[in-house]
């Protein structure tokens, strides 16, 4: 089980939690059970959804382990120039 | 991806030199080949019909005058680029960006485009299409078109974001949060505050080369586009898919760039020549014209935005707020809430909030550029930084570093921080000659931070050795700033052989897997970890053939320094077979030897950077000039450090135009008044003094070498420091960007006669 931090926006799609507790060992999951817990969020992980781990933001690898009492944050999928 | 991307702490012998970068002669002697240099044989000269009108239905498009033109082989319209992007609201916007259909939205938005056999045939042929147009109010203001009375411009979209869901359109598409703690109370404890607005202009990433693309389309269904781009691979795919083609179908080859900064990571004229190619069955050159280049491709945001911070006497700051307004000229986007994300990324900060307003306006469709939305936040936020630490008595330095985020802090934007660079880039500043070098009379110091995020993303490259022992390395990638001379260098690095023997080259969309384009600051950062995964990948190839020559186990041969070495004593009478031994050798050991590799390079490391500037203030005109500038700032690992030191130097060169002279000036009529060089003033050489440099070395944890991205966070301190340097140099606070002379001398005469 890990705890997932979502940015302000995302979280009104979550019925207003600002925090989830989600069981997922990698990002693939996560957005799996997310969008099976909370469907509104689903056209966000359409559009993009970053997530970071410890600090450390993933954007594509979907692999990415979540370990055990890590940070969980969610962060949107941003463009650089 | 069986590659482990950590940081080793390895000793280098190649990366960190300096050689000659393998473009430059050609670049310096004008054989490099940018967008517009490509030919074809029988090809078409393409123009396009733009707008003359901020907001306008159009009625009625007539181009039978047209058709019938001697020399004319085809006229499109957004009949000829239907909307094939089923549901994709983002790909429509862009469809619509490339070719209007039922509304022009912004002066210079394109309505029709003609092929024909010459550039004076084509330019006869737009007279001849008719257009009637149905005239609608316009705006082109941030701060106006957010007002509920303001002319709507897309009345099928209501603000996302807002806790109840609204029941009126509006031109304010998305509302976003970041933050956490409580903001009123930490207000509550502060002794000083400051609260000010700022406003800052839209301004163009001014590359010097237009965009430029040949379109060939051919009869079975393929097609070749040659363009320049910072992403050859988004572009296949998103030409493809307006065009209703399979991406394999389209080869896209990229030129040199003459500059990108962002706005080149968008469409815009690229499926136009295609489908121009399309319809008349012939090669189409489409060049846009530096009109039409300001008119119609990628400005940055003009934004408007109220900061508040407050702090203790003791210098710690107690709450942050700030609300930032960013246009998006007519289509959604999401550039407030970057600026939102960024704004106090810099600080350490318990209480902190942040609200971005995306707004449309009658302005083209908003870009990315160089850092997007962050150099403008940091204006806002840094301002009022230093203003804070003037009211409380500290100096602005150790103000900043009292506040400065470190490694376990809880970013503005919600994650906690790793190893990052703020401190040691304050620290660096603080300990800079510079900042104790003295300044003569009306001219005053300002600094700032800045921050950008860099990001990675999927890179596929392949390494291929010859059999004369030479290196080419294939990358998808496109060179924006001389990442082709940084990645032959970590190859020679890998492999342990000189830089002279690796050779780089861009391959197109049908050499190589997908790439995501350059940008995010990910250019040398992801193909590095790309090139030493393929190099690696060579290496084991090498010690395979060589064990074959000596014929021995595998497992007994080790690579040291560009040369197979058997290990053990069995062994010991073996000599070393160097790189070029065993490839001379590659046919008769199992043929060509190569790594390849495919992977998503993420973990870029977040980068942070401290600018000093000195500005002089003529009093009687109110022009300013830069006279002493410094930018220090973490690269984690500086691959090749002149051109680290290179994009230090653009970024800021970049930051000075935009904070002094820059800017989009619209008519009451919403048409662009200044769509030239001679009227949009960049600086030139002459405006700018030697930027000083200083390369800090963090290294990233996510990187083999530490790299993290260095092209973008360049820009995000400039507007800041500069403003803050002005303002002590003429005594009164600027909140506007850019400082341009009227602006600077109507503050000094408001001051003047506000002490009288």
């Amino acid at each position: 089980m890990v705890e997932v931090t979502l940015w302000g926006s995302l979280a009104a799609t979550a019925g207003g939690n600002s925090k989830v507790e989600i069981e997922a060992k990698d990002i693939r999951e996560l957005f799996r059970k997310l969008a099976e817990q909370y469907p509104g969020i689903e056209p966000w992980i359409d559009r993009g959804i970053a997530v970071a781990i410890d600090g450390t933001i993933y954007r594509d690898t979907w692999s990415k382990e979540l370990p055990e009492g890590a940070e969980i944050f969610l962060l949107p999928r941003l463009a650089g120039g | 991806m069986n590659f482990d991307p950590r940081f080793s702490g390895r000793k280098f012998t190649s990366v960190g030199t300096r050689p000659i970068r393998p473009d430059g002669i050609d670049k310096v002697t004008g054989r490099a080949r940018y967008g517009a240099d490509f030919n074809m044989a029988g090809q078409l000269v393409g123009r396009v019909l733009r707008s003359p009108h901020a907001h306008a239905r159009i009625v009625k498009i007539d181009i039978s005058k047209a058709e019938k033109l001697a020399g004319v082989k085809a006229v499109v319209t957004a009949a000829d680029l239907p909307d094939l992007t089923d549901g994709d609201a983002a790909m429509y916007d862009v469809l619509d960006n490339c070719m209007a259909r039922t509304k022009a939205l912004y002066d210079g938005h394109a309505v029709a485009a003609v092929a024909a056999i010459d550039a004076r045939t084509a330019r006869q042929a737009l007279k001849l299409i008719e257009i009637e147009y149905e005239l609608l109010p316009h705006v082109t203001d941030v701060d106006e078109a957010a007002k509920h009375t303001a002319p709507l411009i897309n009345d099928a979209i209501f603000t996302e974001g807002l806790e109840e869901k609204p029941v009126k359109p509006s031109n304010v598409t998305k509302r976003s949060q970041f933050g956490h703690g409580d903001v009123h109370q930490g207000f509550g404890h502060a002794d000083f505050i400051v609260e000010r607005s700022f406003k800052t202009e839209q301004t163009h990433q001014g590359y010097i080369e237009p965009h430029a693309c040949v379109a060939n389309f051919s009869s079975d269904g393929t097609a070749d586009l040659w363009v320049c781009t910072q992403g050859h691979f988004v572009y296949r795919q998103h030409c493809a898919q307006l065009l209703g083609m399979e991406a394999s179908k389209l080869r896209v080859t990229s030129s040199e760039i003459g500059g990108g900064f962002g706005g080149k990571t968008h469409v815009w004229a690229e499926p136009v020549a295609l489908a121009l190619s399309r319809k008349a069955g012939r090669p189409v050159k489409l060049v846009m014209t530096r009109d039409e280049v300001f008119r119609a491709s990628g400005p940055t945001s003009a934004t408007s935005i109220d900061v508040k911070i407050g702090a203790r006497k003791d210098g710690t700051i107690t709450a942050a707020e700030a609300t930032l307004r960013y246009s998006c000229g007519p289509y959604a986007g999401s550039w407030a809430e970057i600026g939102a994300m960024t704004a106090f990324a810099c600080y350490k900060l318990d209480n902190v909030k942040t609200v971005g307003y995306e707004v449309l306006v009658n302005r083209p469709k908003t870009a990315a550029y160089r850092a997007p939305s962050a150099p403008m936040a940091a204006f806002a936020v840094e301002s009022a930084v230093d203003e804070l630490a003037k009211k409380i008595g500290m100096d602005p330095v150790d103000f900043r570093i009292r506040n400065a985020a470190q490694e376990g802090t809880r970013s503005s934007y919600g994650p906690v921080y790793g190893p990052i660079g703020i401190g040691p880039t304050l620290e660096a500043v603080k300990s800079h000659p510079h900042m104790k070098a003295p300044l003569g009379k009306n001219q005053g110091r300002g600094m700032a931070c800045g921050f950008w995020f860099n990001f990675g993303g999927q890179t596929c490259t392949d390494l291929n050795i010859g059999m004369d022992g030479s290196v080419s390395l294939a990358v998808g990638t496109v060179d924006v700033g001389g990442s082709r001379a940084s990645l032959s260098l970590v190859a020679a690095e890998e492999l342990g052989i000189d830089y002279s023997q690796v050779k780089a080259i861009v391959a197109d969309t049908s050499s190589l897997g997908y790439n995501d384009m350059t940008d995010g600051s990910r250019g040398t950062f992801s193909s590095s970890m790309a090139t030493i995964s393929a190099a690696r990948n060579a290496i084991k190839i090498l010690r395979e053939r060589a064990a074959q020559m000596w014929d021995i186990a595998v497992d007994d041969v080790v690579w040291e320094k560009g040369h197979a070495i058997a290990k053990g004593e069995k062994h010991g009478n073996l000599g070393k077979l160097s790189l070029k031994e065993i490839a001379v050798e590659s046919g008769k050991t199992g043929g060509p030897i190569a790594g390849h590799s495919e992977l998503v390079a993420d973990g870029a490391g977040v980068s942070f950077a401290t600018h000093i500037c000195d500005i002089e203030v003529d009093p009687e005109t109110g022009a300013a000039r830069v006279i002493r500038y410094t930018v220090v700032q973490d690269a984690g690992k500086a691959v090749h450090p002149t051109y680290v030191e290179g994009q230090y130097q653009g970024g800021a060169a970049q930051g000075i135009g935009w904070a002094l002279n820059e800017e989009y000036i619209y008519g009451k009529d919403g048409r662009l008044q200044n769509a030239g060089f001679l009227d949009y003033r960049i600086p030139v050489c002459s405006d700018l003094p030697m930027i000083d440099t200083q390369i800090l070395e963090i290294p990233n944890p996510n990187h083999p070498y530490g790299v993290r991205g260095v092209g973008e966070t360049s820009i995000v301190p400039p507007l800041a420091a500069i403003a803050n340097a002005v303002s002590n140099a003429a005594g009164v606070r600027m909140t506007h960007i850019p400082m341009s002379p009227p602006r600077i001398l109507a503050a000094i005469e408001a001051e003047r006669e506000w002490s009288k």
